[in-house]
């Protein structure tokens, strides 16, 4: 009984590890191209930058 | 026999890894990390001294994630060392940026990736006037 229990355990823990892999090991597009925005948002200081990481006194930017 | 504690922690310590990868899968990479942040500024303080060349075409935004140098010619040549060691310092912060972001998410793998995200966003994100390579060279 209890081994059967402890088998039943394990597979649990093998079914959840791969599950674990399959989510990791693909690149998280999505994630990414948000990350990139923000990223260039701060950089190229332009409108909708959600962090105030350095508010500069620059009015007319250039389009 | 298989004692059963160890594995039932194990097992939830695995839900919980399996958690935080859903929440890396469906929202946010970690981007909030003191190198990414000095990175940003460095590359932000370099801005201002890039747009120029933007706006005039001497350099554009390539496919790759880098700042490339398109058309010199309409630098002086007293100026051009200048413009190139520009070029070179923001692809080395480029290049950092990249790595540091698949490094802080655990997957160092990813940097190609992250690279080749970063190369679109620039690029759609570039205003109208700038030089861009989508396959060939074109002005926005």
């Amino acid at each position: 009984m209890t081994a059967l229990r402890s088998i039943a355990m394990l597979g649990a823990l093998v079914a959840s590890a791969s599950a674990c892999v399959t989510i990791n090991i693909y690149f998280p597009a999505a994630a990414a191209e948000k990350a990139a925005d923000r990223i260039i948002d701060d950089v190229w200081q332009l409108p909708g930058g959600a962090t105030p990481a350095a508010p500069q006194p620059m009015e007319g930017d250039e389009k | 026999m298989i004692p059963l504690m160890p594995i039932v922690r194990a097992w939830f310590a695995i839900i919980l890894l399996g958690v935080a990868g859903l929440a890396v899968a469906q929202g946010n990479l970690e981007i909030d990390t003191p190198a990414i942040a000095a990175l940003k500024q460095s590359m932000q303080r370099r801005h201002a001294q890039l747009t120029p060349l933007y706006d005039s075409g001497v350099i554009g935004l390539a496919a790759d994630g880098n700042v490339a140098l398109r058309d010199a010619s309409g630098v002086p040549l007293a100026q051009r060392g200048q413009v190139n060691a520009l070029v070179a310092a923001e692809n080395a912060d480029r290049a950092a940026l990249y790595r540091e972001i698949a490094r802080a998410n655990g997957h160092p793998e990813w940097e190609a990736d992250v690279r080749k995200t970063f190369g679109e966003r620039w690029i759609d994100r570039a205003p109208s006037g700038w030089w861009v390579q989508r396959g060939g060279w074109g002005r926005k």
